[in-house]
C-alpha cells in the first residue's frame, strides 16, 4: 500500500481549472519531485493535499485512509509535515520555541501544568527540549537555540522551518522550494541536510523545486506539471530528455 | 503625603479594572488580529453573573448549614463566586467567538469590528429586556475594615482588589509565556497559517483566547461590584473603551503591557482629579495617551507589524 495516494484530483478557483486529474503515489521512504513553470499549480497541489484548500474532485489517501477536505491540523497530526515557499516563521519567537511548538500535540501536562510548573510539566518540557535540540543538531543549528529567528541569516531560517516541520514527526514531508533564494553555499548545505534527514528519519519526501540540479540529484521520480496537468513523469534521466518538458520550460522550437 | 498614598491606592484599584479588561482586549487583538468591541459588555455580563452567583450562594446560607462563622462563609462565597463566574463568563466569551467571529475569520477586519459592536449592543439590550432597567446592588461580600498604613487609611477591599488583579494578570502572563497553549497563541499572532500544520487546532486556540479574556473580565466585574456595588446594563461601555485604549497603549498582544497601561490610565484619571475639576478627567487622560501614542504608535511593548504576512 502506498503511503500517500492521490487519485484524479481536480480543483477549480472559480472558473479557472488550476489542477486537472492529478494522480500521485508515494511509497514509504521515497523522495519525489514536482517541477514545472511558474503558475503551473505546484503549490496549489501542496495546499490541496495539506488541507489548506479542499479539492473540487478526487480522493487523497494517507496510509489508506482519506484525508480529503480534512482540517489542516488533523492532516498534520496524521503525519504530513510541510514547509513553505516563502519563510513563514514566527518572527519574534526563539528558534527552540519553534521546534517545541512542532511537538504541541505530543506535549501533555494536564490542567495544573497550565498555570504551575508541576513536576509533570517540567519532565515533559525537559523531554521536548532534548528532542528539539536533537533536531537542531540534525539541521546544523544547535548553537542558535535561544536566538530569535528574525536574527538568523536566511539559510539558517529555512533550516529552522525544516526542523519545525520534522518536530511534528511526519511520515511524509512536503518541501516547497527548500532552496529558493539561497546562495550556492547554502544550497549545498540544504541538499546535504535533506539527504541526512531522509536517511536518519526514514521518511518520504515530496518536493517542489525550480533548480534542476537539486531535483535531479535528490529525487528518484519526478513529475512535470504544466497548466495544472502532469505532462511527464519518470526518473531524472527520462525527464531531462523528454521533449514535452523541454517545450514547457523553453518554449517550442519553431522552424522558420 | 498620606493624601498621596491614599490616592495611590485609589489609582491602583481603579487601574485594576482597566488592567484586567485590557488584557482580554489585547490577547484577542494579538492572537486573532481583531478588536473584540463586545469586550466591555462581556465585562458587564461577568459582573451580572457574579451578582447572581453570589446572591445565590448567599441564599444557600452555607454558614448555618455547614456551621461556618460569618467571616469564613463570606470568604468562601467570594472565592466560589470568582471561580464559578469566571467559568460561566468564559463560556459566554467562547459563544461570542463561535457565533459572532468564527464565521468572519476570512472576512475583512472591518466586518468583525462591526460584529463586535453589534454583539455589544445585543448584550446590553438583552440585559435590559430580561432584567429590566433598574440597577442591581452587588451583595456585600467583604465587610469593610480600614487599615492605616503610613498615615494613609486604606480599606481591606482595595488591597484585596489590587492583589487579586495582580495575581490573575501574572497567572495569565505565565500561561502565555510558558505553556504550549500560550506558545501557540503567540505563534498565531505572527503567522496563523502555519499553526495548524503543527497539528494545532487554531479554532481551539481562538476559543481559549476568548475564554481567558472573558474570565478576566468576569473577575474585573466582581471586583468592581465589591468596590462600587451598583450594576447597570451600560456599565461596560465606557470601561470597554478605556480598556481598549489601554490595550493599544500596552502594545498588541502584550499581557504585561496591557496591565501596565491599565494601571497607568487609572493613575492619570485619579491624579488628574486631584488637580483639575473631575469633568476634565477623560479629556486630560485621553490627551496624555494621544501624546504617548504619537511617539510610540505601537504602544509600550508592541512591535511594528506592517510587514506582517497574511494569507
Amino acid at each position: 500500500m502506498p503511503l500517500l495516494e492521490v487519485s484524479n484530483m481536480t480543483h477549480f478557483f472559480g472558473g479557472l481549472r488550476a489542477v486537472h486529474a492529478y494522480n500521485l503515489e508515494i511509497e514509504p521512504g521515497q523522495i519525489r519531485g514536482l517541477i514545472g513553470p511558474n503558475g503551473a499549480g505546484k503549490t496549489t497541489i501542496f495546499n490541496l493535499i495539506t488541507g489548506i484548500y479542499d479539492p473540487t474532485e478526487g480522493e487523497i489517501l494517507l496510509e489508506g485512509k482519506t484525508i480529503k477536505g480534512r482540517e489542516p491540523n488533523k492532516i498534520a497530526s496524521r503525519g504530513l509535515g510541510r514547509t513553505f515557499q516563502t519563510l513563514r516563521l514566527w518572527r519574534h519567537m526563539s528558534v527552540i520555541d519553534h521546534i517545541k511548538l512542532g511537538r504541541y500535540s505530543k506535549l501533555d501536562y494536564g490542567l495544573p501544568g497550565a498555570f504551575f510548573s508541576t513536576p509533570r510539566r517540567l519532565r515533559e518540557e525537559e523531554k521536548t527540549t532534548k528532542i528539539a535540540m536533537d533536531l537542531l543538531e540534525l539541521v546544523g543549528l544547535p548553537e542558535t537555540a535561544d536566538q530569535l529567528v528574525t536574527n538568523l541569516p536566511y539559510g539558517a531560517q529555512r533550516r529552522v522551518e525544516l526542523a519545525r516541520a520534522l518536530a511534528t514527526e511526519p511520515k511524509i514531508l512536503f518541501l516547497d522550494e527548500p532552496t529558493a533564494g539561497m546562495n550556492p553555499e547554502e544550497l549545498i548545505d540544504m541538499m546535504k541536510i535533506i539527504r541526512e534527514v531522509h536517511q536518519e528519519l526514514d521518511l518520504a519526501i515530496f518536493l517542489i523545486e525550480h533548480r534542476m540540479k537539486v531535483v535531479m540529484d535528490l529525487c528518484e521520480l519526478i513529475q512535470t506539471l504544466d497548466f495544472g496537468e502532469v505532462i511527464a513523469e519518470g526518473t531524472p534521466d527520462d525527464i531531462r530528455n523528454d521533449p514535452k518538458v523541454i517545450d514547457a520550460y523553453l518554449g517550442k522550437e519553431v522552424s522558420v | 503625603m498620606d493624601v498621596f498614598l491614599q490616592q495611590l491606592m485609589n489609582a491602583l484599584q481603579w487601574g485594576s479594572f482597566y488592567a484586567l479588561i485590557a488584557i482580554g482586549y489585547s490577547m484577542v487583538y494579538g492572537v486573532l488580529m481583531l478588536f473584540n468591541f463586545a469586550h466591555g459588555d462581556i465585562f458587564m455580563v461577568g459582573a451580572y453573573i457574579g451578582f447572581f452567583v453570589s446572591s445565590g450562594l448567599l441564599a444557600l446560607n452555607l454558614g448555618s448549614v455547614i456551621g461556618l462563622s460569618t467571616g469564613v462563609e463570606l470568604g468562601l462565597v467570594l472565592v466560589l463566586t470568582l471561580i464559578i463566574s469566571m467559568l460561566l463568563n468564559s463560556i459566554v466569551g467562547m459563544g461570542v467567538e463561535r457565533i459572532g467571529y468564527r464565521p468572519l475569520r476570512e472576512a475583512p477586519r472591518a466586518s468583525a469590528a462591526i460584529t463586535g459592536l453589534m454583539i455589544g449592543i445585543i448584550l446590553e439590550t438583552a440585559n435590559l429586556a430580561l432584567l429590566g432597567p433598574q440597577r442591581r446592588s452587588f451583595p456585600e461580600l467583604i465587610p469593610t475594615t480600614t487599615i492605616t498604613i503610613a498615615g494613609a487609611s486604606v480599606t481591606n477591599k482595595k488591597i484585596l482588589i489590587v492583589i487579586v488583579s495582580l495575581v490573575l494578570a501574572l497567572l495569565v502572563h505565565q500561561f502565555v509565556q510558558r505553556t504550549k497553549w500560550g506558545m501557540a497563541m503567540r505563534a498565531m499572532a505572527y503567522d496563523y497559517v502555519v499553526v495548524p500544520l503543527m497539528g494545532i487546532s487554531s479554532d481551539r486556540i481562538a476559543l481559549m483566547t476568548f475564554a481567558i479574556g472573558s474570565a478576566l473580565a468576569a473577575a474585573a466585574g466582581i471586583l468592581f461590584g465589591i468596590a462600587y456595588p451598583v450594576l447597570d446594563p451600560n456599565m461596560g461601555i465606557l470601561f470597554g473603551w478605556k480598556a481598549f485604549v489601554a490595550a493599544i497603549l500596552g502594545g498588541r498582544g502584550s499581557i504585561l503591557g496591557a496591565a501596565l497601561a491599565g494601571f497607568l490610565l487609572g493613575f492619570i484619571e485619579i491624579f488628574v482629579t486631584m488637580i483639575f475639576p473631575s469633568t476634565m478627567r477623560n479629556l486630560i487622560a485621553f490627551g496624555i495617551i494621544l501624546i504617548i501614542l504619537t511617539f510610540r504608535p505601537h504602544g509600550f511593548f508592541g512591535e511594528p507589524f506592517s510587514a506582517q504576512l497574511r494569507l
